[in-house]
């Protein structure tokens, strides 16, 4: 029996860029910064007081009776879902419930109304405690949601492994359509934690960077001045279906997802392995899935968070597994890193770079680092034909993830 | 002494903050979940928010004997009596 292809019909998203994918991805392409610096009175007693923020706050786009029972990860993930939904052409004519399942991962959850309620709980006593407190801060909250309102019943799955997690989620769904345990899945990731105590914890590591005075300038991918990650919130969404289902309905195909792979380290709870070995493999396996050769990729959207050890090893890793004709970039260099949402976001911009030939800039890249031996679309926009990308993700814990869009 | 009507629109005034309840739709015979469609948590939050207003206090055993707003306001009456 022939394998179950699987294609890209739908994309959604509200990112530090924009609220819609449209919106992003324009700014992607111009090279604009979403990074902010925090003004809130609670950020300036911290060593960062940066991070990019959702251009659009979903206050303004749900209903504030709905918003009291949403997780600000949850209310994300829902709008770019209903947006991945629409776009795929599936808000009116829909699916069967059936043969419908949603993948939706957080890295870290319902930490911000975790922490809230725990204000009030220490204030004003446990009758104070809202209601919605449990399904708000479950890290399955989101794909629950998004579950419920576009009636999945095939199944709905919230696979979790930090910044990993968006590609993972897209990894988990091709191994659902394939499998023929649905013909049609949403899958993303969504995060939402620009709150002191996750910014306290991060620049704890010293994992952030402390460019506080020049927002814009503080994630810098690759370059020899980088200092850290800065934190980003928001969501990405895809609407995934098998092909036959998506020819059978005449959808518009974004890309192809041929491909998938995931790895773990075996070496440290939040290092990378230096070596990158368990980069490697998951390239390697990608590539073998999706049966394209290391040489025709075109483009790759990079993990690069700009720490110092991270992007090096990844670039590294790419030579490794033989990944030497293609256009890297870095598109946390404008959208900071959104964490459990960063894999589905940067899906998302490979996809739009298969299917309109654009490469995205790594912002901010001004003095190359000397271990920088890829070519990295700096600074500008780049205009290629890109049959073949690949999407790298790596998570604390050891996580790797790797998926391969070809064109349709 | 508060009004049967007061302690309607006070309990109005909750339903609208928590549930999204048009004001308009509050009446002592609607019953909370198959008129307004307050769910069990909604509900939670509207015994805890009247609570506060009225300054009575409402079991949890009692909660499900309220059924219709006007179940609640005679019971707040009572309570706050």
């Amino acid at each position: 029996m022939s394998r179950r292809e699987v294609v890209v019909t739908g994309l959604g998203a509200t990112t530090p860029l924009g609220g819609d994918v449209a919106s992003t991805w324009e700014a992607m392409v111009a090279g604009r910064s979403g990074v902010i610096a925090l003004t809130q009175d609670w950020a300036q007693q911290l060593p960062v007081r940066i991070a990019a923020a959702m251009k659009v706050d979903p206050g303004t786009v749900l209903d504030r009776v709905k918003l009291r029972r949403l997780d600000r990860s949850e209310a994300a993930a829902l709008i770019a879902a209903h947006q991945a939904w629409a776009d795929a052409g599936l808000a009116d004519a829909g699916v069967d419930g059936e043969r419908l399942a949603v993948v939706v991962g957080s890295g870290i959850g319902g930490a911000t109304t975790l922490l809230n309620q725990d204000d009030i709980l220490e204030a004003s006593g446990p009758r104070k405690v809202s209601p919605h407190t449990i399904p708000m801060l479950m890290p399955n909250g989101p794909a629950a949601w998004v579950g419920l309102e576009l009636g999945a019943k095939a199944g709905v799955h919230a696979p979790t492994s930090a910044c990993a997690t968006g590609a993972e989620a897209v990894a988990w769904a091709l191994d659902i359509l394939r499998s023929g345990r649905a013909d049609v899945a949403v899958a993303g990731g969504t995060e939402a934690v620009i709150h002191p105590l996750p910014l306290a914890g991060f620049a704890a590591m010293r994992a952030m960077s402390t460019r506080n005075d020049d927002p814009e300038a503080a994630s810098r991918p690759f370059d020899k001045g980088r200092d850290g990650f800065v934190l980003g919130e928001g969501s990405g969404a895809m609407v995934l279906e098998t092909e036959e289902h998506a020819r059978a309905r005449g959808a518009r195909i974004y890309a192809r997802l041929a491909g998938a792979a995931m790895t773990s380290d075996g070496y440290d709870i939040v290092q990378p392995d230096p070596q990158g070995h368990g980069i490697v493999r998951a390239i390697n396996a990608a590539l073998r899935d999706a049966d394209v050769a290391a040489s025709d990729i075109a483009h790759v959207n990079a993990h690069a968070t700009s720490t110092a050890v991270g992007d090096i090893a990844e670039i590294a890793a790419l030579r490794h597994a033989r990944v030497t004709n293609a256009v890297v970039t870095s598109t946390k260099s404008m959208t900071g890193h959104l964490l459990g949402a960063a894999g589905a976001v940067e899906s998302i911009a490979a996809i739009l770079s298969v299917y309109h030939g654009i490469v995205p800039p790594t912002i901010n890249l001004d003095d190359p680092d000397d271990a920088l031996d890829l070519d990295v679309a700096a600074l500008k926009a780049r205009h290629l034909e890109v049959p073949a990308a690949l999407n790298d993700s790596f998570g604390f814990g050891g996580h790797n993830a790797v998926l391969v869009f070809t064109k349709a | 002494m508060t009004t049967r009507d007061e302690i309607t629109a006070g309990l109005a005034e909750i339903l609208e903050e928590v549930a999204g309840v048009s004001p308009d739709d509050v009446a002592e015979s609607k019953s909370f979940t198959d008129d307004l469609d307050v769910d069990s948590l909604s509900m939670v939050e509207v015994v805890v928010a009247a609570e506060e207003k009225f300054g009575v206090k409402i079991p949890d055993d009692e909660v499900q004997n309220l059924k219709t707003v006007g179940d609640a306001v005679s019971y707040i009456e009572k309570a706050s009596a």
